[in-house]
């Protein structure tokens, strides 16, 4: 029992093959944990080069989102009337609860100066702050439907959508051979070609395209599709003075100063069969809908200073009773938000080795 | 009948299950951010919740290292190893700590809900600030990164007790009984 004096006996047999297992063990460890972390991988599409393609299209505009640069805060709440509290256990949809909202209404594009008119479409993120501590955040855009379904298939498509360095626009033949050998890509297409710019955020629905579940008390999951319905009626034919390339801002905060403005939370149940892991197949008319509450918005603020700015609006970050669906594009986004936030913040932030926010480069 | 002290039974269950699981959280923390498939969202399920976990027990293996002696090193081992073996060690208890709380420290200034899953909700540590997640995050990149080359580090080391010393340093921890 009495422990001996430890010794060591001289080199052991075969001590170079002793000292090759050693370094192989090591190495063999390091390289696993570089093919993980994707420094031996370089094909693979990181976070990284997802946002990067995103910079090279929108130019660099430190402190800003690489997407959706452009737009305001606004704040709110959400009215819920409880007649979603059997799909979802979620705390916000019961009947009567009123939970607070940090919004931002923003248009695609990661140019925080492009003309309002230089897309058609509008996004509204959202972040609810429940009373407990948790939160749902949404990122939706007025659009019926996603171009692609896949994050490698959005990546390609930003090469081959991307302005050529040469002429600053976009090449017509490398974006044809792109769409035509997607074909998912076709009712988007179809959409876009007859969509206009609108001249109000305040009359646009938004929609989540992605599809998730909602699981109620009894433990049951719902697959659903939402969108922000809003009472505001469409507008007519006067739209912004030609050369107004600001206009929503400055028309949100009139509307505002006129009172608040309202969407309805519609929720959208799939039947069975309908795709849920899909943004490029819009679900067919007709399917079963719950209006959960009002959205109602009565303040608006410039993103530079207002609370929607410090936002990384991660579509996954869901409440107890709303759950991700195996959309491929909901993970995509968590990770290339999480990439983008952490590209600002660091330039917020002064960190060694990013842009000073003001050193844009167009 | 072992040959030379090992460290208490309690001491070695806790060092290779924490071993196992920091080696998992390594990898997956390496991977979750290099990736934008749907793994990225189940490993960063397991990242928060295996994160706390390795954090409570770091601090109740802190608690029984500075209460129970561990076996002398070897007599005749240099004093530079003594040394590099002590500061790793130590730098080891460091970093199973403070690696979690950066984390959570992170996520709270990035004004993220700290979920564990299950409707399981951590408050915030810091106060909502972008420049201090910024930060933090930078920080728990890095820490994680010495986190793996000490680990490498301790992992060559204590093979080379093992296979090329043999001085029962490995055994120690294995619990290994030497052939009479």
């Amino acid at each position: 029992m009495a422990q001996e004096p430890a010794k060591t006996s001289g080199p052991p047999a075969h001590a170079g093959w002793r000292w090759a297992l050693i370094g192989l063990a090591v190495a063999g460890v390091a390289a696993a944990f570089g093919y993980v972390g994707g420094w031996l991988a370089p094909h693979r599409l990181t976070p990284s080069r997802l946002v990067d393609t995103l910079q090279a299209s929108g130019g660099e505009h430190p402190g800003f989102r690489r997407n959706h640069a452009k737009g305001v805060c606004v704040a709110g709440r959400f009215e819920s009337n409880g007649a979603l509290a059997r799909y979802s256990a979620a705390t916000l949809f019961a009947a009567g609860a009123t939970t607070s909202v940090v919004g931002r209404l923003a248009i695609p594009g990661g140019n925080p100066y492009a003309p309002d008119s230089s897309v058609p479409i509008r996004s509204f993120a959202l972040r609810f702050d429940l009373p407990d501590g948790e939160q749902w955040r949404t990122g939706m855009n007025a659009m019926p439907l996603f171009p692609v379904s896949t994050p490698q298939a959005f990546y390609e498509m930003q090469l081959a959508t991307r302005p050529d360095p040469a002429t600053g626009k976009p090449d017509p033949a490398r974006a044809k051979a792109f769409f035509t050998s997607h074909p998912e890509t076709a009712a988007f297409l179809g959409w876009i070609k007859k969509a206009k710019p609108s001249a109000s955020y305040a009359t646009e629905t938004y929609r989540s395209i992605n599809a998730f579940y909602l699981r109620d008390a009894g433990g049951q999951r719902h697959a659903v599709r939402w969108m922000v319905v809003p009472e505001q009626p469409p507008e007519g034919d006067g739209g912004p003075a030609a050369g107004d390339t600001d206009y929503l801002a400055a028309d949100l905060s009139k509307r505002l100063a006129a009172g608040p403005l309202r969407w309805h939370l519609q929720m959208v149940l799939a039947a069975p069969g309908d795709p849920v892991d899909d943004a490029t197949r819009a679900w067919p008319d007709g399917r079963q809908m719950v209006d959960a509450g009002t959205l109602v918005i009565d303040g608006t603020q410039p993103q530079a200073d207002g609370p929607c700015r410090d936002v990384n609006y991660d579509p996954t970050i869901l409440p107890r009773g709303i759950e991700v669906s195996g959309d491929p594009l909901l993970a995509a986004r968590s990770a290339a938000y999480a990439d983008s936030y952490l590209r600002r913040t660091s330039e917020e932030a002064h960190v060694p080795g990013t842009a000073r926010p003001g050193e844009d480069k167009r | 009948m072992s040959r030379f002290a090992t460290f208490h039974p309690f001491a070695r269950v806790l060092h290779w299950l924490m071993a196992l699981m920091i080696l998992t959280m390594l990898f997956v923390g390496a991977g979750m951010v290099s990736t934008v498939e749907t793994k990225h969202d189940w490993l960063l399920a397991i990242h928060k919740p295996l994160g706390v976990t390795i954090f409570v027990l770091a601090l109740i293996r802190l608690g029984f290292r500075l209460t129970h002696r561990p076996p002398p090193l070897p007599a005749d081992m240099p004093a530079w190893q003594k040394l590099a073996a002590h500061g790793s060690h130590w730098l080891l208890y460091a970093l199973m700590i403070s690696l979690p709380l950066v984390g959570w420290g992170m996520l709270s200034a990035g004004n993220y809900p700290v979920t564990l899953g299950g409707g399981l909700l951590l408050p915030p540590i810091l106060p909502a600030d972008p420049v201090l997640f910024a930060w933090l995050r930078e920080a728990h990149r890095y820490l994680a990164w010495l986190f793996f080359l000490t680990f490498l580090l301790h992992m060559g080391a204590a093979l080379m007790h093992g296979l090329i010393r043999r001085d029962g340093v490995l055994q120690s921890m294995t619990g290994t009984r030497e052939p009479d």
